[in-house]
């Protein structure tokens, strides 16, 4: 366990920078997270994180990169519903890097 | 483009996985949609099987937060989305509960005890939780 | 001396509530909790055998383990108490003694 700070509050994450208490989650943790993987978050970054936030919201389970991409495709174009450009947004995995991100936990059957 | 896992075409077996369990009151029904959403990932032909108290799984209007647990039943809404659509419930267990199929909150497949026996007999593999 | 038993186990998968109440005495109250909760609805395959055990029993449901499962308060046997956990705790101390059919 350890522990995120943002705009001077902690917040608890677990081993791997998950965040632990699901709906502690604000836009400035993402940030921050990137930062710290040395990523900048842009327009195409966000829409991928409100995405699977609403996803969550919905089904209660962070989706798997397969239904993501597929998901992401249906509602946001084909050209962004492939594992390429979801791979140059987050670099570590769209399944791991995304969710973490987006304070959802890793998804099922993803190690 | 085609994507990498749409490229490799390997053995496709029969998975069933049989549901007997209420949920909340033991781990078994969780359990048991973990290892399915875990099984769409090897793009198998997977069936769920709702029997007994299973068919409690499913039912619509579940409400957690007095017993302070999670509340995984929009889970199987998803189910749609990782390619798993064969889902059966056996109409003996619904009527024992005095439930119908509008009580459920997924579109499935009511059948009889011969039927989902026949099915069993077709798999390769069946998991029972 | 009246004595509280509590089942967890549904009734249409397990005997823990035929056990229960072929041992508890006449007066006794039987409180349905968790996966036994299923058992206080009315139009199940059990119901008309807990009707009749009315007669011996009084009957009562915990109402957070019935929105848990999505059953409808309006839909259990007319009879049978739904109470919360303050419910459940009145119970313990109304009673002299607690029998819990694990």
């Amino acid at each position: 366990m350890g522990t995120i700070t943002v705009e001077g509050k902690e917040y608890e994450v677990d081993e791997e920078g998950y965040l632990v208490n699901l709906s502690e989650w604000i836009p400035a943790m993402a940030d921050i997270m990137a930062k710290d993987e040395d990523c900048e978050l842009t327009d195409a970054h966000w829409e991928v994180l409100n995405f699977l936030r609403e996803y969550y919201e919905e089904y209660q389970i962070a989706p798997a990169v397969r239904v993501l991409t597929k998901a992401i495709g249906k509602k946001l174009g084909k050209e962004k519903g492939n594992s390429k450009y979801l791979y140059e947004l987050f670099p570590y995995g769209p399944g791991k890097q995304a969710c973490k991100y987006a304070g959802l936990p890793k998804p099922t059957g993803c190690v | 483009m085609a994507e990498p896992w749409e490229e490799d075409e390997g053995p496709v077996k029969k998975f069933m996985f049989v549901n007997r369990k209420a949920p909340y009151g033991t781990i078994y029904a969780l359990e048991s949609l973990e290892v399915v959403l875990i099984s769409a990932a090897f793009d198998q032909d997977v069936s769920l099987v709702f029997t007994d108290d299973g068919v409690l799984q499913l039912k619509k209007g579940q409400t957690t937060d007095g017993i302070g647990m999670k509340n995984f039943s929009p889970t199987y809404r998803a189910l749609e989305g990782y390619d798993i659509e064969k889902l059966y419930v056996d109409k003996e267990s619904l009527d024992a509960r005095g439930l119908t199929e509008d009580d459920l909150l997924v579109d499935v497949q009511v059948m009889g005890k011969a039927e989902l026996a026949d099915l069993m007999d077709e798999q390769d593999v069946v998991m029972s939780f | 001396m009246t004595m509280l038993h509590t089942v967890n186990k549904s009734p249409l998968d397990r005997n823990n509530l035929d056990s229960c109440m072929s041992m508890a005495k006449k007066g006794s109250k039987i409180l349905l909790i968790e996966d036994a909760v299923i058992g206080a609805m009315d139009n199940t395959a059990v119901a008309e055998k807990i009707k009749g055990a009315m007669n011996d029993f009084s009957f009562y449901v915990l109402g957070p383990d019935l929105q848990a499962r999505g059953l409808d308060e309006g839909k259990v046997i007319g009879g049978i108490n739904v109470v919360g956990y303050d419910g459940y705790v009145d119970l313990v101390t109304e009673t002299d003694n607690v029998q819990s059919w694990v």
